[in-house]
């Protein structure tokens, strides 16, 4: 799998060419300009259509769509009076106007109509409500579980990549290493939970040795192969201008190998994710992971789809660091210059 | 191209090379054997510039490699000056045919590279300036290897391995990727960092107007197996003519012993 290609921002150009930046804006680029607004609008409306679910009035979704009003109305006019606002919103412009009415069309198949059974899909309002309501707990949750997921994260990155540089330059360590690597590596880290929580002392241990286990086996075999598959040239090259041992391995072997190293690293975000919601559900008190399963033991799905908008944020939220980063380090790869 | 600079004051220590009965099997992955070389001997003085020649699979860069220390002959032995050639080092640059910069250090680091590798950076940091203007390229100090033409490439590549200045530099057909005029003026700028700092050097080649044009010594090399058919002195004075009667005359013989002289070729003696 190759992660080269993909970009950092996830707001990409419009599919039309509307958004040309020209002195006086067209019909299409005013209607890309107008899309947030009408799109409110319309989300709006709907939600002024009588409810037929039996639950209590809508305060905060309404809210929070006048507000998004006001806010497109300000930023269509800046985009008709100004050209660099409207080079800068009009890619985003799309998008926006897409996730209100997306928030619109909720609305409408739960409270408006009902067409989604009670208690399992409530509307966006109860949703936001529960968002609002426990913020502290969930901001709570929020950091225990960046706490976890962080200490288990650099652990076990720091220990696939020394592992994996380790097994991918000597010969002794690739014999010896590879096939505990081919045994322990494929087993899920949550098949482990049981023996964890008995093997430490407590469960924020247990947590992050789980998740560094789950992050350890990508970034151990990337790094491998990235630094067993370096170009002999490269080598040869820095051996001709007096490089040692330790110049070869940290100037030469690993920096070739980083491309490699960053897709373990993708690999083992997204298992420590799988990992850490596992590991909350089953042992440790606390965290995003620990709520969900608290929220759904209630029959709170309001709490429920509260948490799992926040982890969608967190989550994209880390992926998208672990973009930056990795554009960061390989600006020299072709290509991969945007960030 | 530049005018002199501090680069071509620093004087380096040249030091003589020596290969006697040096022959090299390469074995390969599905167990044939290729004699890459045999029975070469060939001895080369401090300060000297000689050329290699011959047709692909010759074993010139073979030859190169085991000077380099990258690879131990099969039988035989090299030296340096008085000392047995046991592994790579500084004293020895070589530069491939394909430039090989490390993609992920700008211009100026790849340049740096030697230096840091034998810690010596922080005294000699000053050095890098006067190579990166020898070569002319101050101004792609902070490109990538991947946004540099072929031909700026191969220049880095000659920096890189300038820099450490080795009392023998092995070039293995630098020049082959360049365009003919950049080519010429890069043969120049090798032969003045030559004669100003007086390396030796080994080129590979296989332009023979290249060899003429620098060297004192043409070695000619036959293959299967790699052997020295003939070496060939040039003693014409420096710096030479490309189009002078001489030139086109040796170039002419050499082109006969190579049977490339074509059916109704003549040496130009008119
Ligand atoms: N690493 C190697 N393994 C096997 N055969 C090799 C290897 N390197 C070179 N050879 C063979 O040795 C011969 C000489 O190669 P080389 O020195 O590269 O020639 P030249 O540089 O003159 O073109 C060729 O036949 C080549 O195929
Ligand atoms: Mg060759």
């Amino acid at each position: 799998m190759s992660m080269e290609g993909i970009s950092t921002s996830f707001v990409m150009s419009p599919p039309a060419k509307a958004a040309a930046p020209r002195r006086s804006p067209g019909p299409r680029a005013i209607l890309t300009a107008a899309a947030p607004f009408i799109a409110t609008s319309v989300a709006l409306a709907v939600d002024r259509l009588p409810s037929h679910q039996t639950t209590l009035p809508s305060h905060l979704y309404p809210l929070l769509l006048e507000i998004t009003l006001g806010l497109s109305l300000i930023a269509l006019l800046l985009q008709l009076a100004l050209a660099p606002v409207r080079t800068w919103f009009a890619p985003k412009a799309p998008l926006l106007a897409a996730f209100v009415l997306l928030l619109g069309f909720w609305d409408l198949i739960t409270l408006k109509l009902a067409l989604m059974p009670l208690p399992y899909f409530p509307g966006p309002d109860l949703v936001i409500q529960n968002l609002v309501d426990n913020w502290r707990m969930l901001a709570t949750c929020t950091g225990y579980s960046l706490l976890l997921l962080s200490v288990g994260f650099m652990v076990g990155a720091s220990l696939g990549v020394f592992c994996g540089v380790l097994i991918g330059w000597s010969i002794r360590f690739r014999y010896w290493g590879m096939p505990v690597l081919k045994v322990l590596g494929p087993i899920p880290a949550t098949a482990l939970v049981p023996l964890a929580l008995m093997l430490f002392p407590t469960a924020f241990i247990s947590g992050t040795s789980l998740i560094a286990l789950a992050v350890w086996f990508p970034v151990t075999m990337l790094t491998a192969s990235g630094i067993a598959n370096v170009r002999v040239s490269y080598l040869d090259v820095a051996r001709t201008l007096g490089a040692g041992r330790v110049f070869l391995i940290f100037r030469v072997a690993i920096p070739a190998a980083m491309p490699s190293i960053f897709i373990g690293l993708f690999m083992g975000l997204g298992a420590s994710f799988l990992t850490l919601i596992v590991a909350e559900t089953v042992g440790v008190r606390s965290g995003l992971g620990w709520y969900l399963a608290w929220a759904q033991q209630w029959a709170d799905y309001g709490k429920v789809y509260a948490v799992i908008v926040i982890m969608a944020f967190f989550f994209s939220g880390l992926m998208t660091l672990l973009f930056k980063l990795r554009d960061r380090v390989l600006v020299w790869q072709k290509g991969v210059i945007k960030w | 191209m530049v005018g002199a600079t501090a680069a071509d004051d620093l004087q380096t220590k040249a030091s003589s090379l020596l290969v006697r009965n040096v022959s090299k099997v390469h074995v390969s992955a599905d167990g044939t054997h290729v004699a890459a070389l045999s029975d070469v001997s060939l001895s080369i003085a401090a300060g000297e510039l000689v050329s290699l020649v011959g047709p692909s699979g010759c074993g010139k860069s073979t030859l190169l490699r085991l000077i380099a220390g990258l690879d131990a002959p099969s039988s035989g032995e090299l030296r340096i000056g008085a000392n047995p050639i046991s592994g790579p080092s500084a004293e020895r640059g070589l530069v491939f045919q394909d430039p090989n910069l490390f993609p992920w250090l700008t211009v100026r680091r790849n340049i740096e590279s030697g230096l840091a590798a034998r810690n010596v950076l922080r005294e000699k940091r000053h050095d890098v300036d006067d190579f990166m203007r020898l070569v002319g390229l101050e101004s792609f100090a902070n490109a990538f290897p991947h946004q540099l033409s072929g031909g700026m490439a191969q220049r880095v590549a000659l920096a890189r391995a300038l820099v450490n200045h080795p009392r023998v530099l092995l070039l293995d057909e630098p020049l082959g990727a360049l365009d003919a005029f950049t080519r010429m003026r890069m043969q120049d700028e090798v032969l003045r960092l030559w004669q100003n700092r007086g390396t030796t050097m080994l080129l590979v080649t296989h332009d023979i107007d290249e060899a003429i044009y620098m060297s004192d010594r043409i070695v000619m090399m036959t293959p299967r197996p790699g052997r020295i058919e003939r070496i060939i002195e040039i003693n014409q004075p420096r710096p030479r003519q490309r189009n002078s009667s001489e030139f086109l005359e040796l170039r002419g013989r050499i082109l006969e012993m190579l049977h490339f002289a074509g059916e109704n070729a003549q040496a130009p003696n008119r």
